[in-house]
């Protein structure tokens, strides 16, 4: 069998996937990105290219996502449904498939409210379930979203999605993830991860419905920086938890950084051995990216394993 | 009903700045209702304006009428006479309104006093807020009576999205989550196996998306 | 009236237009009144045309409620003084100096006095 992507053969093979994020500039130039996928080249199976994140103008992922493959990393396309109406976003899968990618998150994307362009008009024409079994069909169905055939080379995709066990309603967060499997998600990457005890509380309804054996599970990971950091998010972002303790627990270290880093790093230990079901970590270091070679490194997941080309459609 | 506020006064005096005589109009439909242009709204403004231009030494005429409703083309003939000699038209009804007027009236200019927001209803005395996203093609009864066109910010039929906490929507902490509403109802009327199943994409074109709508009753067209 | 509730803003506005310098409601204690809460609708009534006034140019400061019992004829005498001394020190009403052709009208002692 020849796997859509690097990173479905990982995850396919029952090895421990890392994954990260690159955050597109708020300009044209592509040094920066370059940059920053040298260095995590030889530290990650695939990398995430954030799209407009916070409704911020950045450039566009699939554009970013040309420059990383050409670095030598696997890109993860990001796709939010705000932005684009579904003839746009056809046109940009089409378009990613034949510029090389081959792995794509569908997410509904923040509300333009957050971002530089508060006035702009709000597209979601299609939300991010309807993207997700959209995409599948293009893929094994061979048809666009109206049903009509796509009669030539179809995209295919590793398809991705979101889960966030930190919003509510929580009981309905798991159906809620059952439902994206159901629509076609094969891979899961969650919001980051500060409440342990909700994580598990939310794998643990997971497993006993055995949407693990179904999905691959990302926990997702954010090393903090600061307390003030820590404390933004939790006060400013909807939809994340953040435990005083965290918040503390930076407050009175001597070297904060360090603190974060080391924080990071025991998560990652912890969902790897502790949490059954999770299938790798998705490290989000905002704004920080240099420091991901450390903790993967540090997790003792270096170094990753090599995927034979040939292995791949 | 159709829910409108009224521009700053400011903004409407200085669009009659030239005019000497106006016409204000008020609407005894929605906008009496939701307290932004009936009878005694018009009253207000037009005492005002007059008193603001005459303490700026450019005295202003001002007459006022008040409509059954300006979106029927019947009830507009009764102002052919008011308007004659007047420099401008103050509507205080909707958009529909002042189209209906200036449809009429085509050598004078319209000025629309209100800015229409949205369909909705009251919650107390004083407040309005926005219920329906006027799509074209009802889907309430998915929802547990709550429409997720509009009352969710990103129009989700599937949702909710990962920004809802606490039962609020991201955007705002006064904006409740329609996802939460929806689920918290679908799941009192033990139905909620049904937000299980994958809504597919709206059809959009029976919404503004796809150009002017009509709609039409054959049975009472009589020719 | 029987209440303050039932002043409408086209009453308060009126009688600036007619030429009053100065309006004033005076209205039971908050609490106290008879109608239960006619007072307190009068209050705002009164609120949102002192901003119409400030937005016209003649100025809010010109349009006062007061709140006291029937019972309290000095207090009702001090208003009334408290508010003549105010709108006298303000002059009339901008609307009055236009009619008069835009010159002082002479109710300040300085200016007559000049």
């Amino acid at each position: 069998m020849k796997y859509l992507s690097k990173l479905h053969k990982i995850l396919d093979s029952g090895q421990f996937a890392v994954t990260a994020e690159i955050g597109p500039p708020k300009h044209a130039s592509v040094e920066g990105v370059k940059h920053h996928a040298h260095m995590m080249k030889d530290y990650v199976d695939a990398t995430n290219i954030t799209d407009c994140q916070t409704a911020i103008v950045r450039i566009s992922s699939i554009a970013t996502g040309v420059h990383v493959l050409g670095c030598g990393i696997e890109p993860i396309v990001q796709m939010t449904c705000r932005d684009r109406n579904r003839i746009a976003m056809q046109a940009d899968i089409l378009g990613a498939y034949c510029l090389g990618m081959r792995n794509m998150l569908c997410l509904s994307g923040d509300h333009q409210k957050f971002g530089n362009h508060p006035t702009s008009k709000n597209v979601y024409d299609v939300d991010s379930m309807q993207l997700i079994q959209s995409l599948r069909r293009m893929r094994d169905d061979k048809v666009f979203f109206s049903g009509e055939e796509i009669k030539e080379q179809e995209p295919r995709f590793f398809i991705g999605a979101v889960a966030n066990p930190f919003a509510d309603p929580f009981e309905y967060r798991i159906d809620r993830l059952e439902k994206k499997v159901e629509a076609g998600a094969q891979f899961i990457q969650t919001q980051c991860i500060f409440d342990m005890e909700r994580f598990e509380r939310f794998m643990e309804k997971v497993r006993e419905r055995g949407i693990d054996q179904r999905v691959h599970i990302l926990a997702g990971l954010t090393p903090l920086k600061s307390w003030r950091a820590a404390k933004y998010m939790q006060s400013n972002v909807s939809g994340m938890i953040v435990p005083d303790s965290i918040v503390e627990r930076l407050k009175s270290a001597e070297d904060p950084k360090k603190e974060g880093v080391d924080l990071c790093i025991e998560q990652i230990k912890y969902v790897k051995e502790k949490v059954k079901g999770v299938h790798g970590v998705h490290v989000m270091a905002i704004a920080w990216e240099e420091i991901v070679p450390e903790i993967v490194e540090r997790s003792g997941l270096y170094p990753r394993p090599q995927v034979d080309p040939s292995e791949l459609e | 009903m159709i829910i409108a506020q009224q521009k700053p006064l400011k903004d409407i005096a200085a669009l009659i700045s030239d005019c000497k005589k106006v016409l204000l109009v008020g609407c005894a439909g929605c906008v009496t209702v939701c307290l932004a242009g009936g009878e005694k709204e018009t009253e207000i403004m037009a005492s005002s304006l007059r008193m603001m231009r005459e303490v700026e030494g450019k005295p202003l005429q001002t007459v006022t009428y008040t409509a059954t409703r300006q979106c029927d083309p019947e009830y507009i003939p009764p102002m052919d006479e008011m308007v004659k000699d007047v420099d401008a038209i103050i509507s205080l009804a909707c958009g529909v309104g002042v189209q209906y007027m200036a449809e009429r009236y085509t050598d004078k200019w319209l000025i629309p006093a209100l800015d229409t927001k949205f369909i909705g209803g009251s919650t107390v005395h004083g407040e309005w807020v926005e219920k329906c996203g006027l799509c074209g093609e009802c889907i309430l009864h998915k929802t547990g009576g709550i429409c997720p066109i509009i009352r969710c910010s990103k129009s989700i039929l599937n949702g909710p999205c990962g920004g809802s906490q606490y039962g609020k929507c991201e955007i705002s902490k006064d904006v409740d989550c329609a996802w939460q509403l929806i689920y918290d109802k679908m799941k009192a009327l033990g139905k909620l196996d049904k937000l299980m199943e994958i809504q597919p994409p709206k059809d959009w074109s029976k919404s503004r998306d796809g150009g002017p709508r009509k709609a039409v009753r054959e049975d009472v067209m009589i020719g | 009236m029987t209440c303050t509730g039932n002043v409408d803003h086209r009453v308060l506005l009126n009688a600036f237009e007619e030429g009053a310098d100065g309006v004033y409601v005076a209205g039971c204690m908050e609490g106290d009144c008879h109608f239960l809460k006619g007072n307190i609708r009068a209050r705002k009534r009164v609120n949102a045309v002192k901003k119409i006034l400030d937005e016209i140019g003649i100025g809010g400061e010109r349009l006062e409620m007061y709140n006291l019992s029937s019972a309290q004829g000095g207090r009702f005498a001090e208003i009334a003084n408290e508010m003549a001394a105010k709108i006298t020190a303000l002059g009339p009403s901008p609307l009055n100096k236009a009619r008069s052709g835009n010159g002082c009208c002479g109710c300040s002692k300085e200016g007559e006095a000049k």
